[in-house]
């Protein structure tokens, strides 16, 4: 290794750190910019929970709405939540407030099933 | 048989669209849609008979007892597939009504309500109260323990039985068994009736004769119909297998609104017409949802099962009427059973 490769190589560190600190500032400015992630939505549709998977940052409320002729819930494996029953056009949230991966079905139509992720 | 039918349902459905099939044709075809059986168990020898044809003069003559089916009544439905199910279950109820011969009872196999609302039960007890046939047995239907982990139904309709709503009962020599296949239903899996239920199922059916006519009724099929939809029991197997060692075993069914039938060894299946609204045919649609059809078709696939036993043979004959054609018929022999579908209108 050259002297002048060795003088790039430290010029380049203090750079590259630099512009990760922009960029992760970029970031938060922008989240700051913002209300807080607030809703989401899964929509139920010939028996189908769309999306399957949704990914949302911590403190998001998940809404469920059934588009079906046919009753569903949205019932958590692990008993973290359980939604009424929901009629035609009725609607279920939950607010999620820890990371995690949380698995659900239609407990009347247990086919179904669908998961929440949490970062 | 039953592909034939069912050849003959989907052929239908499509010709809905197109004039291919003239009405006389069409009618002829739809009796098989229909939701009436008759079972008719009679000198060994499966019995066919035609619900209005047969039914009107002849039907039960021979027959020690008869008893009819209904199921998936759905009280409280109310989207366009049919906004009045209450007036069609009276239909229903009329068709019994009708019968030359008094059924000795009727079983419902679930589906009493749409949403397990007090009201709808009421609706239903209301509705049935009319019912020519006084002695009413239930299974619930996954709509019928929504909300409540079944606590309504079992109050009104399960007074007497075991767990989440099982029990059996003898009548002029056949052994009824009714399961509850929709309670504690596991995410991903169909159908199921738990080690709980199966164990007692394997102790009620210990020390009877093989020679006892056997007839199992739950909501969900006892047999994998399309599990795609849920339409089957995880655990039937199970149960099957504590049936195996009789001579005379039939299984009837509600949830999927349409006739299925099925002949394994000497286990019988069929599954009834809704009383409510039809669903479409396996795969043959996004989901398992109601299906729409001119309402003046409606009738045609909606419908009652009347089933026929005689003692000396322990055969079942069936028969399925439509609610919508009083002059349809259709017969099919399942095993032991024979069976007939009429539908309501």
């Amino acid at each position: 290794m050259t002297r002048k490769n060795v003088w790039v190589a430290s010029l380049a560190t203090p750079v590259v750190i630099a512009m990760l600190l922009l960029l992760v500032g970029s970031v938060s400015v922008r989240a700051n910019d913002q209300p807080p992630a607030a809703n989401a939505a899964v929509k139920i549709d010939n028996f189908v929970f769309g999306p399957q998977t949704i990914t949302v940052p911590v403190g998001v409320t998940v809404t469920w709405t059934n588009s079906d002729d046919i009753p569903h819930t949205a019932v958590s494996t692990d008993g973290v939540f359980k939604s009424k029953v929901m009629d035609t056009d009725e609607k279920f949230s939950y607010t999620f407030t820890k990371a995690g991966t949380y698995s659900y079905y239609c407990s009347i139509h247990p086919k179904m099933t669908g998961q929440v992720v949490v970062r | 048989m039953p592909d034939n039918k069912q050849d003959l349902i989907d052929q239908q459905l499509q010709d809905l669209n197109n004039d291919g099939v003239d009405r006389r044709g069409f009618l002829k075809c739809m009796a098989w849609a229909g939701t009436g059986l008759v079972w008719t168990m009679s000198g060994g020898i499966p019995v066919s008979r035609a619900f209005a044809k047969g039914y009107g003069k002849d039907a039960g003559k021979g027959a020690d007892f008869s008893f009819v089916q209904i199921s998936d009544s759905h009280i409280g439905f109310n989207k366009p597939a049919n906004p009045d199910v209450t007036a069609t279950l009276q239909t229903a109820i009329n068709k019994i009504n009708a019968m030359p011969h008094t059924p000795d009872f009727i079983i419902h196999t679930g589906d009493l309500s749409q949403l397990s609302k007090p009201s709808e039960f009421d609706t239903l007890d209301q509705a049935l109260k009319g019912a020519s046939a006084k002695q009413i047995y239930f299974v619930p239907g996954e709509h019928d323990m929504l909300s409540d982990n079944g606590e309504q139904y079992l109050e009104r309709y399960g007074k007497g039985t075991k767990g989440t709503g099982y029990y059996s009962f003898d009548h002029k020599g056949v052994h009824f068994v009714g399961l509850v296949n929709v309670a504690n239903l596991k995410a991903g899996g169909m159908g199921s009736l738990g080690h709980e239920q199966l164990e007692w199922l394997e102790d009620d059916l210990k020390g009877r004769s093989a020679s006892t006519p056997i007839v199992l009724f739950a909501h969900i099929p006892l047999w994998t119909i399309y599990p795609d939809w849920g339409w089957g029991t995880d655990d039937s197997e199970q149960a099957l297998s504590y049936v195996k060692r009789f001579g005379s075993v039939t299984v009837l069914n509600g949830h999927i609104h349409q006739i299925m039938q099925k002949v394994e060894a000497k286990v019988s299946f069929h599954t009834a017409m809704s009383t409510a609204f039809p669903q479409p045919a396996p795969g043959t649609a996004p989901s398992a949802g109601p299906m729409k059809v001119p309402a003046d078709q409606l009738q045609r696939v909606l419908g009652i099962t009347d089933v026929n036993y005689v003692v000396s043979g322990r055969s079942l004959a069936i028969v399925d009427s439509p609610l919508g054609d009083s002059g349809s018929s259709a017969s099919g022999n399942v095993g032991a059973l024979g069976v007939v579908d009429s539908p309501l209108g």
